[in-house]
């Protein structure tokens, strides 16, 4: 059984991000890339359900500019057997990435999607359930457990209220949340090796999808920014300003 | 044409993020060039899910509630109530989910099935086809314009005021099941038991990071939670240490929350906590270490050692 994990490279998560003078977007000449924090989780995910015998194969995929393919060889040095970088340097967003891997899984024909909930540069949480809708296939998002068992996937989702667990016919495309579990870190004789896997680029238009953006961003503007107060001295004199000058106790 | 609002309920009454999406619905209506049509309506799909359409009939502003009965919407399964969602979309002009997991899980497969964009958790109504919207863990703010003929969106309940609950008198209409694919079951639930408010609805939070140190000495923050009627919140740093439950997480990939007072406690304040919780309207810090990011952000900080501080504070609140 094939799984294929989607990966996306982003600005580094301890980046702290400047909004250009321009207010065209956020900066990112000389700025740390890695992957999505998430989809590490993906990855790590779908390494573990390899070396419990539960798949043969899995195939990572990225779309992204060429550097992108550094974020799919880290992938692979976790664990990943080759790769696929859909290569743009156009904003590709979620409903365009979703149809590009609805594309790659009609050629691969992949019995399990994983991907992040949610990339921390947009943070848009869109693609997995889009790609899941395209494909008709179930789903199983903010995915803190899985029990691979037969033809059915049970998933234990992360929601508001506490969590709930949901039993999916396969194939079908999970999204990971924070607990599922704890990425590695690749070790140096996989990394090497890693750089001996295969990696196949191929184009949006080679895939038959039009990856041009549907949303426009107008403008990007810093926050408005919260001040300091005050420090105070003890635990009676926070009692008395939270009561006496806030009035919010 | 009309805004449709995907009502959050479990079948016995509402969510209050479905009132804060009203408002934001009703701000779109406001801002469409035939303004005076645009009525805002509200789904609810559920079982035995009346109460909950007779409560939306309710909120003021609302015109008509769409009320669809059937087994396959009794847990809010994604895949029939996209379906659903997606049928009825065609006939208005937005829909808007709560940013909550419900909206958030559903959302984006009705935007596929439509073939348009989503645009995520709104935090302003600019223009009849423009938003914004927070990126990059609300560290930007970025004005997304919608060229498409339906602007479906989910919509953060902090960045709304809640539409009042009493008021309305909308019609309700109950309107076919889709089909069911079928291929997802509900197999059961674990809900976090609580006396305390939910996060997302509490006028006061207070928050555990990881300088809690173990989930046992969470019992200091529930004592001051307890005190003030507060719910209690944790950084994603508390989480990830295995101290609390992921649904006690406020940040950028948690629970986005904006009480009238928000105490952090033993919170070094990275941005992703930040992301969830600064739009509160006081915060206080307590944290030993006095360069602590948290405290820049803070009305009032104390530099102390929470385990001192914390009993020190409940006690103080009893007097």
């Amino acid at each position: 059984m094939k799984a294929l994990v989607a990966v996306k490279r982003v600005v580094d998560y301890n980046v702290k991000i400047r909004v250009k003078a321009d207010n065209s977007g956020v900066e990112t000449t000389n700025v740390k890339f890695s992957m999505n924090p998430f989809d590490e989780i993906a990855v790590e995910e779908a390494v573990r359900l390899k070396e419990a015998g539960k798949l043969s194969e899995i195939v990572v995929v990225s779309i992204g500019p060429a550097q992108a393919q550094e974020t799919i060889r880290t992938a692979l040095a976790m664990g990943g057997d080759r790769g696929i970088l859909v290569q743009s340097d156009e904003d590709v967003q979620p409903l365009a990435v979703a149809k590009a891997l609805k594309a790659l899984v009609d050629k691969e024909q992949p019995s399990l999607v994983i991907l992040g909930k949610q990339a921390i540069d947009d943070d848009s949480n869109q693609t997995g359930q889009m790609l899941a809708a395209l494909l008709g296939w179930p789903q199983g998002t903010f995915a803190s457990k899985l029990v691979l068992d037969g033809g059915k996937l049970e998933v234990t989702r992360e929601v508001d209220a506490g969590s709930e667990t949901l039993s999916l016919d396969l194939p079908a495309v999970v999204t990971t949340d924070l607990r599922l579990n704890e990425p590695r870190y690749a070790s140096l004789p996989n990394i090497m090796k890693a750089k001996k896997k295969p990696i196949e680029t191929v184009s949006p238009a080679d895939l038959g999808i039009d990856a041009s953006p549907r949303l426009v961003t107008l403008k990007v503007e810093e926050p408005s920014k919260r001040s300091a107060g005050v420090k105070v001295g003890s635990v009676a004199e926070l009692v008395e300003k939270l009561k006496n000058e806030a009035k919010v106790i | 044409m009309s805004i449709l609002v995907i009502a959050e309920h479990d079948n016995a009454s509402l969510k209050s993020a479905t009132l804060h999406t009203v408002t934001a619905a009703a701000q779109l209506a406001a801002k469409t060039a035939n303004g005076a049509g645009t009525e805002v309506h509200v789904l609810v799909a559920g079982l035995n899910a009346r109460p909950a359409a007779e409560a939306a009939a309710k909120i003021a502003g609302v015109s008509k509630v769409l009320l669809a009965e059937d087994a396959a919407y009794e847990h809010g399964l994604a895949e029939p109530l996209s379906l659903l969602v997606t049928g009825l979309a065609v006939h208005y002009t937005g829909v808007f989910f709560p940013a909550t997991t419900y909206g958030k899980n559903v959302s984006p497969r009705v935007a596929a099935l439509l073939d348009v964009a989503q645009l995520s958790d709104i935090t302003a109504v600019v223009s009849a086809d423009s938003f914004q919207r927070p990126i990059y863990a609300g560290n930007a703010i970025a004005t997304v314009q919608s060229k498409d003929s339906i602007k479906l969106a989910t919509v953060r309940g902090t960045a709304f005021d809640s539409a009042a609950a009493v008021g309305g008198s909308a019609t309700i209409e109950s309107v076919t099941s889709a089909a069911n694919p079928g291929k997802s079951a509900f197999v059961s639930q674990q809900l976090s038991k609580s006396e305390r408010p939910e996060l997302t609805a509490a006028r006061i939070i207070v928050s555990g990071g990881r300088g809690m140190g173990s989930g046992e000495n969470f019992t200091l923050i529930e004592a001051v939670a307890d005190k003030l009627g507060a719910a209690v919140g944790a950084s994603r740093a508390a989480v990830d240490a295995g101290f609390v439950p992921n649904d006690y997480q406020v940040g950028q990939t948690g629970k986005i929350v904006a009480p009238e007072l928000y105490v952090a406690v033993g919170i070094s304040g990275a941005i992703q906590h930040l992301a969830g919780m600064k739009d509160s309207k006081v915060i206080v810090a307590i944290n030993k270490d006095e360069e602590a990011p948290i405290f820049q952000v803070a009305d009032y900080g104390l530099v102390a050692d929470l385990f001192q501080a914390l009993p020190e504070l409940a006690a103080e609140l009893s007097k």
